[in-house]
This record gives C-alpha cells, sequence and structure tokens, in this order.
C-alpha cells in the first residue's frame, strides 16, 4: 500500500495548476461559458414553466389570446378531481415498486453479472434490452401480450385450464399490469449503473475484508454495498423522476383507463389538459407536478446528494 | 463578354423560376381517413383536379384521430397551418368560429351550396355564415350478425324497445353467445348507449332545454334515466370480456370476425369491419342485419330520431381560393357518387345518393332522410371539454364505477365549469 497510484499524485499536483489564474481569469471563464447554457435553461425551462404557470390563471382553451382569468381556480378544479388523486397514488405506486422491487432485483443482478464468467455479457445485453427499446413500442407489445383472447399471458392461463383474465381491462389489474411492464422495461438500466460501478470498485478493499475474515456475504453487507452507496443514490434519483415523468409507456397500454384507474400525472394532464382543450387547467397540473419534481430533486440533492 | 452573356442568362432563368413559382399554389389538405381504399379515390380526386388545373399543387397529410384532435389548436395556430381541415361540426367548430381561425367561405359558395342537404349544411353555417362543407352522415345503431342471431332464435326486427333490447342479450346469453362487443377503452363507443337513450327519452327538447341549463340541465330527469337504462343493460353483462380494454377498431374487428351478435356503432362500420377483421374479408352483406336503437317506452322522442355524425372540411384563415374551389370539386356530385357507391360514405350532395348500390347503405340514407331530429355526437356536440366527460361517464357507469345519478351530475358540472 505504499505505492501511491497515479490519481493522487494528480489530486496532489491540482490545487498548484489552479493556483495560477486570478479571480478575474475565473471570471472570464463565466462571462464566456455561462450565457449559452443560461440561455438554453431559460429558452427551454424558465420561460415554458413562467408561461404555464401563467396560462394557469385562466379559462382558456388554447385558441387566440388567453382573456378568462379565473386565479386559482384551476388548481381548486385540479384538486377536486378525483382523478388527480388516482394518477398521484400511481406515481407513489410506481415510485414504491421502482424502490422496493426494481432496484433490488438490478443489484442482486448485477452482483450476479458483474464477475467475469462465459455469458455474462450476452446475459447482460439481454436484461439491457427492454431499456433500449422505444417506450410506445414496449406499450404496444405488451398490449399483445395482455390481450385476454390472443396474448401470452391469455396462452399461459388457458394451459393451467383456467379462463384467461383481461388485465388492462379491469381497474383492479390495469395498475399492476402496467407496473410489471415498467420494472421489466427499466431493472436493465439500473442493472447497467451498478456493474459500471461494481467494476470501478477497488478490489483490494474485498480481498483485504476477506483476508480479514468475513464471509462473502459479510464483505458483501459491509464492504461493497456501503462503496456502491453513491451509485444506488443516483439510481433512486433517476428512478424516482422518471417515475414522476412516465407518460408514453401508459398510453399505448392502457390511456390511463379503465375508470382513470391507471393514470401517471402527465397522462392525466394530457387526458384531461391537452386532448380536451382545457390549457390553463392542463397547465395547473404541469405546474403542480413541476413543484413536486423540484421539490423532490432539491430535497433529496441536499439531502442525500450532499457529497457528490 | 461570354461571362456578361452567362450571367445574364442565368439573371434570366432565375427570374423565370421566381414566376413559376409565384403562379404555382399548394392547397394542404390534413385528414385523418385510416381505410386505404377510400384514401386511394381521395389521392386520384386530388391528382384528377390538378391535372384540370395547371399550377395549383394538392398536398395531402395525415394524422391520426386522436392526435389530430390533441394538435388542432396548435396546428390552427401556426403560421404553416394546413388549408383544408377535417371536422365533425358541433361545439369544436363554434369554438374555432370564435377564435377567427376559420375562412368564411359564405360567398365563395353561393350557388354551389344549394347542391348540398340542408340539414348536412347547416351543422357548417353559423349566424348565417357558412365555414366548411360537409361530406357524409352517418347513423348510429345496431349491426348484428344474422348467423349468431338466427343461433339464438332471436329476430332482430322485432327488437323495437328497450326490454326487447334487453331481453334478447339475456337469450343470446343463454345460448352461449357473446351479445354485443363495443370497443370500451375508446369510451365514444360506450357513449353511444347513453346518449341515444337521452334521444330516445328526451327527444330534441330535451337537449335544448340541457343546453339553456333549463330543467336541471344535464343533470336533469332525462339524463338521469338514460344513465339508469344504460346501468340495466350493463348489468346483465353483455358485453364481451375484458371491454373496457378494446380500442374501437379491434372491437369492429370482433365483430367482423363472427364473435359477437351486436355491435352499436356508426352505419360505416358495416364497410369498415371487412377492413378489421382478422381475415381481412369480414361478413359478408347477406350475414349482417341492422336494427334503429330501440325505443323507451313512455320516452318524448320520435322513433325515427336519429343520432349520427355530420362530418365535413373547413378552410382555416387566409387560404388561397384555391382551397375553397377544389373542396367545391371534391364534394361533387361526381365523387361523392364515386364514394357512395364504394359504401363509404352516405352523401350529401343531392342526386349522388344515386350511387348507393346496397340494401344497407340505402335503409341508412332512408333513415337519415325521414329523420327530423338528427343529434351530432353529444362529445363532439358538446365540444372537447364537457363531450369527453360525457365518454367518461359513460364507460364508468359501463364499468360499474359510477351511478347513473353521479354521472349526470359530473357532466354538468363540466358544462358549467366548461362555458
Amino acid at each position: 500500500m505504499a505505492m501511491t497510484s497515479p490519481i493522487s499524485v494528480a489530486g496532489k499536483a491540482a490545487p498548484q495548476a489552479l493556483r495560477g489564474p486570478s479571480w478575474d481569469g475565473r471570471f472570464t471563464v463565466l462571462i464566456l461559458f455561462l450565457p449559452p447554457a443560461l440561455l438554453l435553461f431559460t429558452l427551454f425551462v424558465v420561460l415554458p414553466i413562467g408561461e404555464a404557470a401563467w396560462y394557469s390563471g385562466f379559462n382558456w382553451n388554447g385558441f387566440g389570446r388567453p382573456s378568462n382569468w379565473i386565479g386559482f381556480d384551476n388548481y381548486r378544479f385540479v384538486l377536486e378531481t378525483r382523478a388527480f388523486w388516482l394518477a398521484l397514488r400511481n406515481n407513489g405506486l410506481i415510485i414504491v415498486v421502482s424502490l422496493a422491487i426494481q432496484l433490488p432485483l438490478a443489484l442482486t443482478l448485477a452482483l450476479m453479472l458483474a464477475e467475469r464468467f462465459r455469458g455474462a455479457v450476452a446475459l447482460r445485453m439481454l436484461f439491457f434490452m427492454p431499456y433500449i427499446l422505444a417506450e410506445i413500442a414496449t406499450g404496444l407489445i405488451f398490449s399483445f401480450v395482455y390481450d385476454g383472447d390472443y396474448g401470452l399471458v391469455a396462452s399461459i392461463w388457458r394451459t393451467f385450464g383456467a379462463e384467461p383474465p383481461h388485465l388492462l381491462a379491469s381497474t383492479d389489474t390495469a395498475m399492476l399490469a402496467v407496473l410489471i411492464v415498467i420494472v421489466w422495461k427499466y431493472f436493465g438500466f439500473h442493472m447497467m449503473l451498478f456493474i459500471a460501478a461494481l467494476q470501478s470498485l477497488d478490489k483490494s478493499l474485498v480481498e483485504a475484508a476477506r483476508i480479514d475474515g468475513a464471509t462473502r456475504a459479510q464483505a458483501l453487507r459491509h464492504v461493497v454495498i456501503p462503496l456502491l452507496y453513491p451509485t444506488i443514490r443516483l439510481s433512486v434519483f433517476f428512478a424516482i423522476v422518471g417515475s414522476l415523468q412516465l407518460f408514453d409507456l401508459v398510453m399505448p397500454l392502457t390511456r390511463g383507463g379503465p375508470a382513470d384507474s391507471s393514470n401517471t400525472m402527465v397522462s392525466f394532464l394530457y387526458n384531461n389538459g391537452i386532448s380536451r382543450m382545457r390549457v390553463g387547467y392542463g397547465s395547473a397540473i404541469g405546474v403542480i407536478l413541476f413543484v413536486i419534481c423540484v421539490t423532490f430533486a432539491f430535497t433529496y440533492k441536499r439531502w442525500f446528494m450532499r457529497d457528490e | 463578354m461570354r461571362l456578361l452573356e452567362k450571367l445574364g442568362l442565368a439573371a434570366a432563368a432565375c427570374l423565370l423560376v421566381v414566376n413559376v413559382a409565384v403562379a404555382d399554389t399548394t392547397v394542404k389538405w390534413l385528414h385523418i381517413e385510416v381505410n386505404p381504399a377510400q384514401v386511394k379515390i381521395w389521392e386520384d380526386v386530388a391528382r384528377a383536379y390538378e391535372a384540370s388545373h395547371p399550377g395549383v399543387k394538392i398536398e395531402m397529410q395525415f394524422l391520426e384521430n386522436e392526435a389530430y384532435k390533441a394538435k388542432l389548436p396548435t396546428i390552427l395556430q401556426s403560421k404553416d397551418r394546413p388549408n383544408i381541415i377535417y371536422s365533425w361540426a358541433g361545439g369544436v367548430l363554434k369554438t374555432q368560429i370564435e377564435a377567427g381561425v376559420l375562412e368564411d367561405i359564405t360567398d365563395q359558395v353561393k350557388g354551389y351550396s344549394d347542391s348540398l342537404t340542408p340539414a348536412a349544411l347547416a351543422a357548417f353555417t353559423s349566424n348565417g355564415r357558412v365555414y366548411g362543407l360537409p361530406i357524409a352522415l352517418s347513423q348510429v345503431g345496431f349491426l348484428c350478425n344474422k348467423e349468431l342471431m338466427v343461433k339464438a332464435k332471436v329476430d332482430p326486427a322485432a327488437i323495437k324497445t328497450w326490454d326487447d333490447l334487453l331481453a334478447a342479450v339475456k337469450t343470446l346469453k343463454a345460448a352461449g353467445v357473446t351479445p354485443i362487443v363495443v370497443g370500451g377503452a375508446d369510451k365514444w363507443p360506450l357513449h353511444f348507449y347513453w346518449t341515444h337513450l337521452a334521444v330516445r327519452i328526451g327527444g330534441k327538447a330535451a337537449f335544448d332545454a340541457a343546453l339553456r341549463d333549463e330543467n336541471g340541465g344535464f343533470a336533469g330527469e332525462t339524463f338521469q334515466k338514460s344513465g339508469e337504462l344504460f346501468k340495466q343493460l350493463v348489468e346483465l353483462q353483455p358485453f364481451q370480456n375484458g371491454f373496457l380494454g378494446f380500442k374501437n377498431p379491434q372491437a369492429v374487428g370482433y365483430f367482423g370476425d363472427g364473435k359477437a351478435a351486436m355491435t352499436l356503432a356508426i352505419s360505416s362500420a358495416y364497410n369498415l369491419q371487412r377492413a378489421l377483421a382478422a381475415d381481412k374479408v369480414g361478413l359478408s352483406e347477406d350475414k349482417i342485419c341492422w336494427f334503429d336503437f330501440p325505443v323507451v317506452a313512455g320516452g318524448k322522442g320520435e322513433p325515427t330520431d336519429t343520432l349520427g355524425g355530420i362530418t365535413g372540411w373547413l378552410v382555416t384563415k387566409g387560404s388561397p381560393k384555391e382551397a375553397v374551389d377544389f373542396l367545391k370539386y371534391f364534394i361533387s356530385k361526381d365523387v361523392q357518387t364515386r364514394l357512395a357507391a364504394g359504401s363509404y360514405i352516405i352523401p350529401v350532395v343531392q342526386g349522388a345518393e344515386a350511387g348507393l348500390n346496397n340494401s344497407f347503405m340505402k335503409m341508412i340514407a332512408a333513415n337519415l332522410a325521414k329523420s327530423q331530429y338528427h343529434q351530432n355526437f353529444y362529445d363532439q356536440s358538446l365540444g372537447p371539454s364537457v363531450g369527453r366527460v360525457v365518454n367518461d361517464v359513460s364507460a364508468e357507469i359501463a364499468g360499474g364505477s359510477m351511478s347513473p345519478q353521479d354521472a349526470a351530475k359530473a357532466i354538468e358540472a363540466a358544462f358549467k365549469q366548461g362555458n
């Protein structure tokens, strides 16, 4: 362990390199490099959200200029809509399932497949495949899989001699069916994150633990997993933000139905704002969603990702 | 000198090109038609028009139905908007007229408009000004499968009242036949039940009163009762398994595959079921029967009242006059006769009904001609914000998740909120 790795050398050298430029120099860099990013951010984030906030105060159908100012009524209408709370509940469900099922599954598979053995790479690719598929295509494929007359699920049911269910057509099972697709589609992405992290782990730490007499399980529990924390935190962040924004998978599967039982916030926005030409109402939903996302992102960054 | 000459020539060539470009007019025509055979006829009409009108180009663009409805407000307000767009008339059209995004074509269609069915033209007229031209009419009613009806010993001609229909459903179920197929995922096929019951129970008077917010508006007695009667049907579990997961094309195909005895559909499904059946053949003419939506005991509506569509084309603000000229060419006796002969449409140009060459289409045309009150689809007629709620609650009643009273109240609430 006496040998210094190149990283630490670079780390020691870094402050010397930074000592040269004065504050002026950094200011110049700021002046040069900030505007493009700021401009893009303003154009594509700040302005649209500002617009949405502005529209959300109107009863407006999207034609001409909004003129019928109704203040916060749209927000009241949204909160009075039962389907909105259903959608919120569904987003909650998606988050719970992502964290409780998808991430552990991804981690378990990553631990298995991070080792080098024959076929590991092929298996990795296989599990990663669903993530590459377009969401719309995935939704379509699964709407066939779930078809109660011709689908894969139906034929499995028939082999057991039971009457096949129409999972997507019942308020009790539609959301469950959507959740299964979500897990199937995204676990590979998280698995890849974990594999990447595992492969860049300092193996000597695990070896040291093993030499000190830790069992494999103990080494995993006390060395490997803690070393993965940054990645796990990142993965959780992606899972939650992705869950909040989920839309394109739901539309081809159920369109949020039956009876709004499988709407997410965004599909609720689309079904109740866009396709009904209630731009004000839709904007109010958008603003609520934005507030939820931003609050989450900042809190999470502040509490869980401080050191990154 | 050579160089100068070349330059001169080049300049002259440029001028020529510019001249040609000025003389060329492009008419952008946005449609949502998915039946390839019908689109083919339209293409031919567009090419024929171009051939006889040099300097005009007709450019066809396609958008899927739902996407079209969602994008329309944006499309209409862009500088690059299409010139001719599809319309179901009703509340959406009213909104578009108020927003000033449509061209007033009254003067351009003077004289020509006399050749159209007055009721159809009226759907595209507001305050005496014409904003679009109709292309087709349709009627909603029960398509039925003769073989399955015979198998269960049900006589479709004898289904006259709502109770007859309920009895027929029971008989079909007892015979092991799926009574009705419906595309519940799209919701609007379910709203046909609720709204047609309202047409039968309250007639034109009830609908007009609700629009004026009298007698409790859409939460009034007529609309509560339509929900209650619809619920009677739903409780018999008449639909195919998983009906809330079926999209309309799937359901129409299911009927074409001969898997259900009846479907409450737009008359055009008679033709569409062939294209959507698994074998692309579907049910032949002699295997299909039809009966009008049954009457309700004590209902104020006339048995001849119809529910259906009045569809047509609008011309957007600032479009070249060629757009209207092409529309007149497209909705002419000749083209309408061809479309009628292919059983694609019930025509709106007087005399084109001569093209109708089968008994089914002739019967629908006769029904529409007899009808004193043709109610446009509610979800179009009431505009998107209220119309979609009608679709929602119809699907909720069908799924058993909402009471008829709450359904009527929800529509009334949307009506108050949206207007």
